[in-house]
């Protein structure tokens, strides 16, 4: 474990001015490790796909899937189309980490791309952006325009006979989007509606061809992997959880904002050290460690917690996309837990029955509640519903909008008794 | 309502670059529409027979991908959509707050339009700009972040006299930074 994050120096957001410029990241080491992988040699497919696995780089959109295990499940190139599409959604709330990659060092991402184009043998990466981020997405076009002119993209990549294209796609507002199966549903032009699976994209993606579908941050840590080796990149951080990452810190804190350090992060550290503490110099309640879906901890359970997929697993919640939101001691649980369950009833994409009308049904309960007109059994009822809504739908969407109510109505009991009436039904 | 909807022969050759990018004639839908939304300002459902028109694809399924998505309009707005998040972080920051004091000024309620069409005011759902709280975006663009009254006050009388917030590059912090990184 690394606990000499003070001196850490970050690596993917690095202290460099104008980085976003294509002359200055090659000024420092950018496209480096393309042209040793292109021009010298330093990785066949195969190697390059082992190194990435050994690095044990955990998807950081959510999942936390071992990036390069994701990438051996591609079939052997058969000559056809074969696609990447970079998850730059960002929707899930809590989460704004990707669209710092793209103001501030979107060239690491590129190359990131085209080493993971050249492993598993692409033929185009779509990136899929968000369509609210339109000065992000310009940017990043710009980003792309650029290297293709300098000859990082297109045909005959450095001379090394590998083709790659790399194109923007912008989305338009809407959280399922960020589902794997539901971008290449969008980006086929259609409406967001999640598959089934399998088969996995890997087998039938895009237009019917193998797909890899990874998180832009997560893309953003390979040429770092190839830099430094993947000994390097699991010597930082939690042991089974390595390397740096993107925590996005939003709520009531003095300080909010993206911060780059490694995984394994005390959460106390973040809140009362890199956040410069609680506003006001409030007790925290909640605490949310990794966008919305992820279940609330309590702030009195937040001792030794840190943030890596196995120490959030034992406390009871899971490390999502680190993007956390702190809450102080004034906050009203209720009335965010009905946020939440209203923001998944609006986005359930409404193929599946359990989540069109479980998030409605949380939703409704919720507002009852809220608005003191609850009874006692209404707490049964989210729990049940919750049991009815988790893993009986084609996505996640529905598991993601019961845990929040799960764990809350477990974990602030209290806060939800006090806000319904204390009825008493007559037994006869 | 008579008003005759084309493409010139400038954002044609545009959609044959966009077509360019795609092995198949359906996804190019998204990023039309958003050509059309931006050059009309909406996406009713004449400028989808355009588009429908323009990719040979059935009206139907423009109209699916255009009610699909929050940020393509199928009816009129105004000139200036304030669409203020209320998600999470942004409704314990004061959010809400927010919107009450637009809609007081402005007199209309989130979903409704002012009778001179200059504003539109939205509540609407996570806009990945969480550390930046409470904020809104005006017209699928511009975001506007750290919002206290008189700062929203300030946007809108500079919106009346047609000025747009510029684009706010928000910083990034490191351990022991006083001020951000100037990077």
């Amino acid at each position: 474990m690394n606990t000499d994050w003070k001196n850490f120096e970050p690596v993917l957001i690095p202290n460099i001015k104008d980085l976003y410029k294509i002359d200055v990241y090659e000024k420092n080491g950018g496209y480096e490790q393309l042209k040793k992988v292109f021009k010298d040699k330093k990785h066949t497919p195969e190697s390059l796909v082992n190194e990435v696995k050994a690095a044990n780089i955990r998807g950081r959109g959510g999942a936390g899937f071992n990036a390069g295990l994701k990438w051996s499940f591609m079939p052997k190139p058969d000559g056809g189309p074969r696609y990447i599409a970079a998850n730059g959604d960002e929707s899930e709330p809590g989460t704004f980490k990707d669209r710092v990659i793209f103001e501030r060092n979107p060239h690491l991402f590129i190359e990131g791309s085209i080493l993971a184009g050249f492993a598993m043998d692409i033929t185009a990466v779509y990136v899929y952006i968000r369509g609210e981020y339109r000065d992000q997405i310009n940017m990043m076009q710009k980003a792309i325009d650029d290297a293709y002119a300098k000859g990082y993209l297109g045909k005959n990549i450095l001379k090394s006979g590998f083709d790659l294209e790399m194109y923007v796609h912008s989305g338009a507002g809407a959280y399922i989007c960020g589902e794997e199966s539901s971008l290449m549903e969008s980006l086929e032009g259609k409406r967001g509606y999640p598959r089934v699976k399998p088969p996995f994209p890997a087998q039938k993606g895009l237009w019917g061809r193998p797909t890899t579908i990874n998180n832009i941050e997560t893309l953003a840590n390979v040429p770092l992997v190839v830099k430094n080796g993947a000994d390097w990149y699991t010597s930082i951080g939690a042991k089974t959880h390595p390397g740096p990452v993107l925590y996005g810190i939003s709520g009531h804190v003095n300080r909010p904002g993206v911060y780059e350090y490694p995984t394994g992060m005390l959460i106390t550290d973040l809140i009362n050290d890199v956040c410069k503490g609680v506003r006001g110099g409030k007790k925290v309640k909640a605490v949310i460690p990794g966008g919305s879906s992820t279940p609330p901890l309590r702030g009195d359970s937040l001792d030794g917690v840190r943030m890596d997929a196995d120490s959030l697993r034992t406390a009871g919640s899971m490390m999502g996309t680190a993007g956390m939101i702190v809450m102080d001691e004034d906050t009203d649980i209720v009335d965010v837990i009905w946020r939440i369950s209203h923001f998944y009833h609006h986005e359930s994409c409404g193929q599946c029955t359990p989540c069109r009308d479980g998030t409605g049904f949380l939703e409704k309960t919720l507002i009852k509640i809220k608005d003191g007109e609850g009874e006692m059994r209404d707490l049964d009822i989210l729990l049940d519903l919750c049991t009815q809504m988790e893993g009986r739908t084609i996505c996640a969407l529905a598991d993601a909008a019961a845990w929040p109510v799960r764990y809350a109505v477990e974990r602030f009991r209290e806060d939800f008794e006090k806000r319904v009436k204390k009825t008493v039904y007559a037994v006869a | 309502m008579s008003q005759k909807y084309e493409f010139t022969k400038e954002e044609l050759a545009e959609i044959e670059k966009i077509k360019a990018k795609y092995p198949d004639k359906k996804p190019p839908v998204m990023p039309v529409l958003w050509l059309a939304q931006n050059k009309f300002g909406h996406v009713e459902p004449e400028v989808q027979h355009l588009v429908a028109k323009t990719l040979d694809l059935p009206p139907a399924h423009v109209y699916g991908v255009v009610t699909f998505y929050t940020q393509y309009y199928g009816e009129r707005k105004g000139k200036y959509v304030l669409d203020v998040c209320t998600t999470l972080t942004c409704q314990v920051c004061g959010g809400y707050e927010i919107l009450h004091h637009l809609e007081e000024k402005l007199g209309i309620k989130a979903g409704e339009t002012t009778e001179d069409g200059l504003f539109s005011i939205q509540s609407v759902e996570c806009l990945g700009a969480c550390g930046y709280a409470p904020m809104m975006q005006i017209t699928n663009g511009v975001y506007c972040n750290h919002l206290t009254k008189e700062k929203v006050d300030k946007i809108i009388d500079d919106l009346r006299a047609g000025k747009l917030p510029e684009y706010e590059n928000m910083p990034f912090y490191q351990h022991g930074d006083p001020e951000p990184s100037k990077s």
